[in-house]
């Protein structure tokens, strides 16, 4: 299993290859639907104007993104009254619904790695070549185990979001990945999709 | 009429933390058809890791701790109204406690209410009344990956060539499964109901899914049916997480009910690996979970 601290080099992304095992480490950011949602409009194409903290949050993104990794996952998260969070349940979300989001986030904050679960499409396969960056598969479900791996919450934006939503910068240590999509234009997710359309092909002929 | 608040706090803290006994067995059977070294058993072997995590710490198994599915059976006298109240109550306390994520979101106005109460919906339950003088209260918990992946046809779909029949419901079940690949945390299970209109159907593709693996439909036809579904559906190499692999399915069940004879719907649930539910049941004073 290859080792990997954030933040990571375009050298060590570009090395990256469909199926390498990787534990990661160092501080990450989580985003999923209405966080990507925000980033591009507010800051990226810019039909929305900024609003309340808007552009310090921003300002404190750029630091944190550049050569790191975004999380796609919406924690259980303990300490909420006393604001000393803990991770109680943190596996990845469904990836897919950022597909539209992903790339332009990736480009505009050199964000080198995407972790989340069931792959993304051709626009986000793009992204990865063009960054470079690539895609972390986590296991799904795996909630109580991957949470231990997060050793502190630093803080959180966007905590109007909720708690899914919110954007928490977290550190992990040995996080458990899968390239599934590299910087090279591999992507495990559409090797999977056509062989077993093949074999579903064969399986629809066969008389009942 | 008795409080069953706490008690039923106690069938969310097992339903959200500890899989059952049947599930994981059929997990770890898996493990061994997978090739060592492979991501596919790497995968299933931090599941296996997590499932004892989450019962030891009583932390969620899944961070999403989806949809909690209710269904009650009351003897005759109990109160429906009371029951809701009290399911609806520790669903607020189990959330505050960590044992529930914040899942209800408002669909129309995007606000989380933070406490997993939606409208009169969410949590979902469903009241039967029974004869027996026993209440059993069952849980599920569907996590929105795997409800994203579900899938209705209505019969005949001429693209998959599937016909009004059991060869036609096997052709679009096949096909549900191929689309889903991994997305839906597999090795998954599929809940598949035959007939209904389209909400029937789909409620009864759910309610299958609350008997135990390898429980299989009375009806000879759906059980070989059932069998041939999971085999199959294994042969497609989607694999858990979708890495490729030979465990994609874990098991099938079928529930065959009445149509109008102008519909002829399918519903497919898949359901994660994280197969949450438990069940309790109060007899008398005693309350007992499976």
């Amino acid at each position: 299993m290859k080792q990997l601290t954030t933040p990571i080099s375009d050298e060590a992304i570009r090395d990256l290859k469909v199926g390498d095992s990787v534990a990661l480490s160092g501080i990450m950011v989580t985003g999923r639907d209405a966080a990507h949602k925000w980033m591009i409009e507010t800051f990226i194409k810019k039909t929305r104007a900024p609003q309340g903290e808007d552009m310090q949050v921003y300002e404190e993104l750029k630091k944190l993104l550049n050569g790191s990794v975004i999380y796609h996952c919406g924690p259980v998260v303990a300490g909420l009254d006393t604001k000393e969070y803990k991770f109680i349940a943190a596996g990845p979300t469904t990836s897919i619904r950022e597909e539209p989001y992903q790339a332009d986030v990736m480009k505009h904050f050199n964000v080198k790695g995407v972790i989340g679960k069931g792959g993304m499409g051709p626009k986000t396969l793009k992204g990865c070549e063009e960054t470079p960056g690539v895609y972390f598969h986590a296991i799904g479900g795996a909630a109580s185990f991957l949470a231990q791996t997060v050793v502190k919450v630093h803080g959180v934006f966007k905590m109007d979001f909720g708690v899914p939503e919110a954007m928490w910068v977290i550190e992990v240590k040995d996080f458990p990945v899968v390239v599934t999509m590299d910087s090279h234009g591999g992507s495990q997710h559409s090797v999977i999709d056509d062989a077993s359309k093949k074999v579903l092909d064969d399986l629809l002929e066969k008389p009942y | 009429m008795r409080d069953l608040t706490n008690e039923i706090l106690e069938l969310i803290r097992r339903t959200s933390s500890s899989l059952p006994p049947d599930v994981e067995k059929r997990l770890k059977e898996s493990i061994e058809k997978e090739e060592p070294g492979s991501a596919a058993r790497g995968a299933l072997e931090t599941i296996m890791k997590n499932i004892e995590l989450s019962r030891t710490n009583s932390t969620p198994i899944c961070q999403d701790t989806g949809t909690p599915i209710f269904q009650v059976h009351y003897p005759v006298g109990w109160s429906t109204i009371q029951l809701k109240k009290q399911i609806r109550a520790a669903m607020e306390q189990a959330t505050k406690k960590s044992y529930m994520r914040p899942n209800a979101v408002d669909a129309v106005y995007d606000k989380n209410t933070g406490n997993n109460l939606g409208g009169d919906d969410f949590p979902y339950i469903h009241f039967e009344e029974t004869e027996s003088e026993e209440l059993t209260i069952e849980l599920m918990l569907k996590g929105g990956g795997c409800e994203n992946v579900g899938r209705q046809y209505s019969l005949p779909d001429n693209t998959l060539g599937a016909g009004r029949d059991l060869a036609g419901v096997r052709k679009v079940v096949l096909d549900a499964v191929q689309k889903a690949q991994g997305k839906g945390c597999a090795p998954g299970v599929l809940g598949v109901s035959i007939g209904g209109d389209r909400g029937s159907s789909y409620i009864k593709s759910k309610e299958v899914l609350l008997s135990e693996m390898g429980t299989r439909n009375s009806d000879p036809k759906l059980a070989e049916l059932e069998e041939r579904l999971t085999s199959e559906s294994n042969e497609m190499g989607i694999g858990p997480m979708g890495f490729g692999g030979k465990t994609t399915v874990l098991d099938t069940k079928i529930i065959g009910l009445s149509r109008l004879p102008a519909s002829y719907f399918v519903s497919v649930s898949y359901m994660c690996w994280a197969y949450r539910r438990r069940k309790m049941t109060v007899k008398g004073e005693e309350v007992t979970y499976d």
